[in-house]
């Protein structure tokens, strides 16, 4: 699937465009940057920060859930507004810091950890046109980048922190980044090989004919890869199982123990944006992105979209503007649904050793992933991809396109998988409500824990 | 309305983008060879780092400055932050160097840099600069990369990957070898 489709080249800056236009201004670099300024500040900001707040009350939700208590539930409806009133309590604490702690890179680290992970939102496709840099051609490569950088940050807190509860978890988290980067990277370059692109947006166009045509269905050994991904990100973002570089009960609260107040909640924000965007890559890379399993979205836009390029104009953007809406939606909902799982892992799973970890990252996800590799690329030797894109070029639900182009097997491999993976999906959802309904007590339960009524 | 922009608009902006990362580049370098701590030298090199990833964004290389990025300032740095916490003897170690090191550094360095603007100005008389198409799009260059990669360079490229494998495995034996000492 190699294109260099005039389509899609083009396929940028709707949004801003079109705004512009609409406001009556002169289409100059001033205006664009202005425009990316306040995108970046009334946009991207306020959505990070309810993420990581939101993030945190559903964590502590699903905690409570898994562990047989309610969590959170006192501030606010279901304990929504309990995350705002931490974050108050955040703004207002003290700022310390241990007098040994080298007072330049101690102020530093929260912000390096916090930056890199907000800059991924550059290239993190929300919709076709939802995507702030959409011509970023190396797209998949620059998150890699940003989330290889955070490390740093959280090395240098654990450092410059003078304790060594810190300089103990900012060492495990290096020995464990060396680990995981390798297998991360060879999972990623499975499924970027299925799609022969880097650039999200176009990783997003390819996927939009319904879910067989989805990356993770393109072979099984991307289905494989998307497993090998999901291991070596939680590594990535220190989240259970594992967590060794804070891992509570043995190093306090690791590389941020000496952290207090603001400067806490940065580390606290950059984990659960982090899980979003951790999220963001397996919706946008191998879950289809923002399109919808049966390809709707996509067969809209590849109608509507050439009206709108025929004639620029704020008139024809609309349609374009609902299904981005429709899609940032959809990938949003993806995005939760990773992140739930995550969660899900993080309270089911007793944490390893730091030996143990290592072992998993370099002795079986690495050898995997080289093997994952080669398979990816012989199957796509003996059984030739679908060139092109779907709805544009060709209909993904005909046959007889794919098999015009050499491609039939492609299209019955993938047709597949698409099963299995729904119905292992499927089985799991169905699973769970199965054993919600044959537990009568589970809903009528009165816990110990439930509030009473606050009486005044 | 699509218009492209005015050129000498994009170049100002080209222009300004520039000298504030050469700005940073050079900065943090000049920070590395004066600090005295350790980590903080690693900190500085981030930066200087991270700004010829931003050089390179600047030229549309977006693939190498992604490259940069993993390889030295994700990979590498980390990699020699994690050296110096196992081997300095105090977390708060600093470079003490001698009058003879220091006479030394300096004047490699001097000549390094003698040699190499004369090399520069003497390459920009022969090949005056052409205005480049600095902000061209170039929305495959990864593509092109790697088909030049796989294919005129495959000798070249296949030659390195063979040098660093065998000097990962080169690296692995001393580690093994290592373990056996009491």
């Amino acid at each position: 699937m190699y294109l260099a489709h005039a389509h899609l080249a083009t396929a940028d800056q709707l949004i801003g465009r079109t705004l512009l236009d609409f406001l009556n201004l002169p289409d100059s670099l001033v205006a664009r940057s202005l425009f990316g300024v306040v995108v970046a500040a009334g946009v991207f900001v306020p959505t990070a920060l309810l993420i990581a707040m939101l993030g945190i009350w559903w964590e502590r939700k699903v905690a409570g859930h898994i562990q047989s208590r309610p969590g959170p539930n006192r501030v606010g409806p279901m304990g929504l507004l309990q995350s705002l009133a931490d974050g108050i309590k955040l703004i207002t604490k003290e700022d310390l810091r241990p007098a040994g702690a080298d007072k330049l890179l101690f102020k530093l680290a929260p912000y390096l950890v916090f930056a890199p992970v907000f800059a991924v939102f550059i290239a993190l496709p929300f919709g076709p046109d939802f995507v702030f840099e959409p011509r970023l051609s190396a797209g998949v490569f620059w998150i890699l980048a940003m989330m290889s950088l955070e490390v740093v940050g959280v090395i240098l807190a654990g450092w410059s922190s003078n304790n060594k509860w810190s300089v103990y978890g900012a060492m495990r988290e290096a020995c464990q980044m060396v680990s995981y980067e390798i297998p991360l990277g060879l999972s990623i370059i499975v499924g970027v090989m299925a799609a022969g692109t880097l650039n999200m947006v176009e990783l997003g166009h390819l996927q939009q004919g319904g879910i067989h045509t989805w990356l993770i269905f393109q072979n099984p050994f991307a289905m494989l890869a998307f497993g090998v991904y999901f291991i070596a990100s939680l590594a990535s973002n220190k989240r259970a199982p594992f967590d060794l570089p804070e891992s509570d009960s043995e190093l306090v609260a690791g590389y941020h123990t000496e952290y207090s107040g603001m400067r806490f909640a940065f580390f606290y924000f950059a984990e659960y944006i982090a899980m979003f965007v951790i999220g963001g890559i397996q919706a946008g890379l191998f879950l289809g992105g923002w399109n919808d399993p049966f390809g709707i979205i996509g067969f809209l836009d590849a109608r509507w979209r050439p009206v709108w390029q025929a004639d620029p104009t704020f008139a024809n953007a609309w349609p374009l503007m609902l299904l981005n809406i429709a899609g940032a939606g959809i990938f949003a909902i993806k995005c939760i649904l990773v992140i739930f799982v995550q969660m899900w892992v993080r309270w089911t799973l007793p944490r390893p050793r730091i030996d143990q970890v290592l072992y998993t990252c370099i002795k079986v996800l690495l050898p995997l992933g080289c093997v994952l590799l080669l398979g990816a690329a012989l199957w796509q030797l003996l059984i030739p991809p679908m060139p092109g894109v779907p709805w544009v070029d060709y209909n993904p639900y005909l046959p007889s396109d794919w098999s015009d182009k050499g491609s039939l097997g492609a299209y019955v491999a993938q047709m597949i998988l698409a099963n299995i993976g729904g119905a292992v999906v499927g089985t799991i959802v169905f699973w769970i409500f199965h054993a919600r309904a044959l537990d009568p007590t589970r809903r009528h339960k009165k816990r110990l824990t439930d509030p009473e009524p606050i009486l005044t | 309305m699509n218009l492209p922009l005015a050129i000498s608009e994009t170049a100002t902006a080209t222009a300004v983008l520039f000298y504030a990362l050469a700005l940073m580049c050079a900065g943090s370098a000049v920070v590395v060879v004066v600090s005295r701590n350790i980590v903080r030298t690693a900190v500085a090199l981030m930066f200087s780092l991270v700004g010829v990833a931003g050089l390179y964004f600047l030229l549309n290389a977006e693939f190498l400055a992604a490259v940069q990025l993993v390889v030295y300032a994700g990979g590498t740095l980390i990699l020699m932050i994690f050296g110096v916490m196992l081997t300095s003897r105090s977390p708060t170690s600093r470079f003490e160097p001698s009058k003879s090191e220091v006479v030394v550094a300096v004047s490699i360095g001097v000549v390094l840099m003698v040699s190499l603007t004369a090399a520069l100005l003497h390459w920009t008389r022969r090949n005056p600069p052409q205005s480049a198409p600095l902000t061209g799009e170039h929305p495959y260059a990864v593509a092109e990369l790697g088909k030049a990669l796989l294919g005129d360079y495959l000798v070249p490229f296949e030659l390195a990957s063979v040098l660093l494998l065998s000097v990962m495995i080169g690296a692995a034996y001393l580690a093994k070898g290592r373990r056996d000492l009491p």
